[in-house]
């Protein structure tokens, strides 16, 4: 039976070097400023947080061969070996204090894309056998059962019927040449279930035809949180099988983070070729309809709301104003976090430290920066569009007895369409 | 033939120099190097009672330049008085002998001075592993006639570059094996006057001391009195204001060279040259070759031939050139493109036998 | 190297080919090494195409954002002030562009004497302080290897022995202006083989990082 060694780690460490991971190592001069962009730093004062060390063992293998000097060194054995035991240490600073969020890659003075390293090192941690129990267990359960949290589609069909009945409307299954296939993710299933509700209602408001799919309803992919391209090629190929199965035009991912960056971005690499279809995210589908004024709205929310921009929708996606016009529609008065948009800061939830129990303490530390945000504008309701990150809001806000409740954007619009005559 | 019967202050007297003029030639002596004007008294009554040195004056390797130097002078002056007062007993331009006779004049001197005379060398000379057939004097070599005088000397005074570092004959590719005189000479005191020429007033003053004390004035590492070499010429030149002020002349003749701004960019070597041309001048005070509008060339150093052109400023490299980068980058692309080709073929073969993970495997880890 | 002359003249002479020749292997060498190995095709369609915003990242990657700028600013100010400082002396000294005429064939006007003297001491000043906070600061402490030393060290020997043969306060100059010499030789050699490489590298990484978000749609 094969398993897990550390010569399967260096390979996969070797697979990920590429121009850019030697661009950036041949930059880092040591300045720490990445360490101010990290929640997980800022907010513990703990050095070992800093962003460009979570990726040493990336950095040994690159330096010792890939470059003239490193070789040269390592024929004299005097170069730095990446070995179990250092692994072993690193699991806690690529997963549990490391939410992926890319801010790091934005603030680096020369350039380098750490976050973007960081998602190389863990396939190494992955092959090697280091990765944290949660996000294994995720990974298995997802490919074994099709949802991370081991969700059927039996109860999924329960809230299918409960929609119907609550709206009176159809939630299309299976439904082949439709506008949209629209993904799910379990946690949203699970804890905010009004989001079915909501684009079921929305859609037929707009005339948008579109349908959900029994053979893959599930838009997370572990595979993406882990960091390994085997589990999330294998969960990115489900939902193009069940897309091209159905013939639809269009992929709709839900309100989640991670889930838009694996099927928009990273999907397509991880199979090897381009999509016979688009791929948007949720706010990006309502804003177009908006912009083609498909959606008619009245009243609007006037209690002082703010918004939280999820990361991999915001900074590694760029869907940043697609969410404002859209506020804009149904609340007058919206007030903007202090950093906002491209630099908002992680909620620190996301990238996996929400799957990983042993990762509590650091990611309710790394909440404290963005409860900071939130006090510094004293929302009466805090507005997103993840449910990772909504969860996280929920549990930090609670934790330190905060009462701003946290709603989902989606939900908000749903709540204020104009009832078909 | 010797006249080493007379002092100096006889001889003087004989010229009809005054007291007073004998005094003012103490005072300018004493300022020249650098000693307060309490010494001028001693200098005074030590020259006037000097008895006339025999001076032996031996040229190798050389140009004449360091000769013609000495003796420019349009009027009389006092430094003509200086060498009317030693006794040069040989000199091969200035003496009047020639041939065997003159040879005979030497080596009579030698005998009837030795352990006294002063010697005194310009030019550099073919070293001991050399062909002494390079440069001979009556068929004897340079070398066997260095060795010899220095025997009897009491000192030995280099004059010029040549003779103090080797200078133009020793200049790359140095086809005769050229040495200083300071390589060779060991055991007795040698005082280098070095310059292409050096500054005539530099070798009187030099002599004067000698004459005045019985020994050398203080020396630098480079055994050159301190008081004409001790300086540099960019300390004491007076286009220096235009240096620190960052105005330079950028070509001959152009506006900059016209008002009189700082020759670096020309190629001036004042910055790491030591002597005395920026305050004593040339020609009796007359001018040096900045005031002229020429950079200093360096010629009181070492190894000035070949520390990079003339015209190449101070910071420019003496070897490398374009064409060094090129052919530097063109190795580096080779090299570089040779590892760089290695490292993308090890990645696309690690890429290709990658082994995907599998459930099983994660689950071992659970 | 029996005197300061002769010193002198193989730090302009023979030190300098090997000097040059070193740094241009090293140098090549690291850039094949990025860009042979390249990229791998991305598959993913994009918002955005990756020229502009590579090449805008390149400039504006330079000017900290403003949360940066508040909670690193003495990375952000002392940094831009020591750099700057070096690239003026580096660049505009009158001596130095003659050293860069003779080689690249074509230089610019310098700034005066006085000027860049000023700026060198800043610099030095500068420079002493970012040691100082190497030393100290948590982050940096934790991340810095002997290499961020030794590369300290060697920069700041140059611009000192620079400061110091300028204003002739080592003797004889030939040995002062050798030293300085030197130690830009050291600086050289040592360039392509520590993190000096960030000089020549920063433009490329800042590249494949504006390429790689502007793909995405964001303005990194």
């Amino acid at each position: 039976m094969s398993e897990l060694t550390l010569e399967r780690g260096l390979a996969a460490l070797r697979a990920e070097i590429d121009g850019p991971v030697a661009a950036f190592f041949s930059s880092c001069v040591h300045c720490g400023i990445c360490a101010t962009a990290c929640p997980f730093y800022v907010e513990t004062g703990d050095p070992k947080y800093t962003p460009i060390l979570k990726v040493e063992p990336l950095r040994r293998v690159w330096k010792s061969e890939f470059t003239l000097w490193g070789r040269l060194l390592s024929t004299l054995g005097l170069t730095k070996k990446v070995t179990d035991e250092m692994l072993a240490e690193w699991e806690e600073l690529i997963y549990d204090s490391c939410s992926m969020c890319g801010r790091c890659s934005l603030v680096c003075p020369v350039g380098n894309d750490i976050q973007a390293m960081v998602r190389k090192t863990r396939e190494g941690m992955v092959a090697s056998g280091h990765a944290p129990e949660g996000l294994i267990a995720a990974s298995v359960r997802a490919i074994q059962t099709g949802s991370p949290m081991g969700l059927q589609w039996k109860t999924l069909q329960v809230q299918i019927e409960h929609v119907q009945s609550s709206t009176g409307l159809e939630v299309p299954v299976d439904k082949a040449g439709v506008d949209y296939l629209a993904m799910l993710s379990s946690m949203e299933v699970i804890n905010f279930p009004e989001y079915l509700e909501a684009i079921t209602k929305i859609f037929d408001h707009a005339g948008v035809t579109w349908t959900l799919s029994t053979q893959c309803f599930e838009a997370t992919n572990a595979g993406i949180q882990i960091g390994n391209k085997d589990v999330a090629a294998l969960l990115v190929q489900r939902v193009v099988d069940a897309a091209v199965k159905l013939g639809v035009k269009n992929v709709i991912s839900p309100e989640c983070g991670h889930a838009y960056t694996a099927i928009r971005w990273e999907g397509p690499n991880l199979i090897g070729k381009p999509y016979p279809f688009k791929v948007f995210h949720i706010i990006e589908v309502l804003d177009e309809l908006r912009a083609a004024g498909r959606i008619k709205t009245e009243g609007m929310e006037t209690d002082r709301l703010s918004m939280h921009d999820p990361c991999n929708l915001a900074r590694k996606s760029g869907v940043i104003d697609q969410q404002r016009n859209l506020m804009n529609l149904v609340a007058d008065n919206f007030v903007e976090l202090k950093e906002h948009g491209k630099y908002q800061w992680c909620c620190g939830a996301g990238g996996g430290v929400s799957s990983n129990e042993r990762a509590e303490p650091l990611k309710l530390a790394a909440f404290k920066r963005k409860k900071a945000q939130i006090e510094e504008v004293s929302p009466a309701r805090m507005v997103t569009m993840c449910a990772t990150c909504r969860t996280q809001l929920e549990e930090g806000l609670e934790e330190f007895n905060m009462d701003i409740p946290v709603v989902g954007l989606t939900e908000m619009i749903a709540d204020h369409l104009v009832e078909k005559a | 033939m010797t006249k080493a019967n007379k002092t100096l202050g006889e001889s003087l007297r004989e010229h009809g120099v005054s007291r007073r003029g004998f005094l003012k030639f103490c005072a300018a002596t004493a300022s020249m190097m650098a000693l307060p004007p309490s010494m001028v008294p001693a200098i005074a009554a030590a020259l006037e009672k000097a008895r006339r040195p025999s001076v032996i004056w031996l040229s190798f390797q050389e140009c004449t330049g360091c000769t013609e130097s000495l003796t420019r002078s349009h009027s009389p002056t006092v430094e003509d008085l200086i060498l009317d007062v030693i006794s040069l007993d040989y000199h091969h331009t200035l003496q009047a002998a020639s041939g065997d006779a003159a040879e005979a004049a030497r080596e009579q001197a030698m005998k009837e001075n030795h352990g006294s005379y002063l010697l005194i060398v310009d030019g550099s000379l073919p070293g001991p592993d050399s062909n002494p057939g390079y440069s001979t004097i009556a068929g004897i070599s340079n070398y066997d006639l260095l060795m010899e005088a220095v025997e009897g000397a009491a000192a030995v005074v280099a004059v010029g570059t040549c003779a103090a570092f080797g200078g133009l004959p020793a200049a790359n590719p140095n086809p005769t094996g050229a040495v200083s005189v300071m390589d060779l000479v060991k055991d007795k005191p040698v005082i280098n006057v070095s310059g292409c020429p050096p500054v005539p007033m530099v070798i009187t003053g030099v002599l004067a001391h000698y004459l005045t004390f019985g020994k050398l004035p203080e020396l630098d590492q480079y055994h050159r009195p301190k008081a004409f070499f001790g300086q540099s010429i960019h300390d004491r030149c007076y286009r220096r204001p235009f240096y620190d002020k960052g105005l330079f002349a950028e070509s001959f003749d152009d506006e900059g060279a016209k008002a009189g701004w700082c020759l670096y960019r020309l190629g001036c070597k004042g910055p790491s040259t030591y002597n005395a041309c920026a305050t004593m001048r040339w020609n009796s005070g007359t001018s040096w070759p900045v005031e002229s509008g020429h950079p200093c060339l360096g010629c009181s150093e070492p190894r000035f031939w070949d520390a990079g052109s003339f015209y190449a400023p101070l910071s420019v490299p003496t070897g490398a050139n374009g064409g060094t980068i090129l052919a530097a980058g063109v190795t580096g692309a080779i090299v570089g493109g040779a590892v760089a080709a290695l490292a993308r073929k090890q990645v696309k073969a690690e890429r290709a036998d990658r082994q995907p993970v599998t459930v099983d495997e994660l689950e071992q880890k659970l | 190297m029996s005197d300061p002359m002769d010193f002198l003249l193989w730090t302009k002479g023979p030190a300098f080919e090997w000097a040059i020749a070193i740094f241009a292997l090293g140098l090549l060498a690291r850039l094949l090494e990025i860009f042979v190995i390249g990229r791998r095709p991305n598959y993913a369609e994009p918002r955005a195409g990756e020229w502009g915003p590579g090449m805008r990242t390149v400039f504006t990657r330079s000017i900290a954002d403003p949360g940066t700028f508040k909670s690193a600013p003495f990375n952000v100010v002392v940094g831009w002030i020591w750099h700057v400082g070096f690239l003026i002396v580096l660049l505009l000294f009158i001596p130095h562009l003659e050293l860069i005429k003779s080689l690249l064939g074509f230089a610019w006007p310098g700034l005066p004497n006085p000027v860049v003297d000023l700026v060198t001491a800043v610099t030095l000043v500068a420079l002493v302080a970012t040691l100082v906070h190497r030393l100290t600061h948590p982050v940096k402490k934790r991340i810095s290897t002997v290499e961020d030393y030794v590369v300290w060290g060697i920069t700041f020997l140059v611009v000192l022995s620079g400061y110091l043969a300028y204003h002739r306060v080592i003797n004889p100059y030939p040995l002062a202006l050798g030293l300085h010499i030197l130690s830009a030789e050291i600086f050289l050699i040592l360039l392509p083989f520590t993190k000096l490489t960030h000089i020549f590298t920063t433009v490329i990484a800042r590249w494949y990082n504006g390429a790689s978000f502007g793909r995405r749609g964001v303005a990194s």
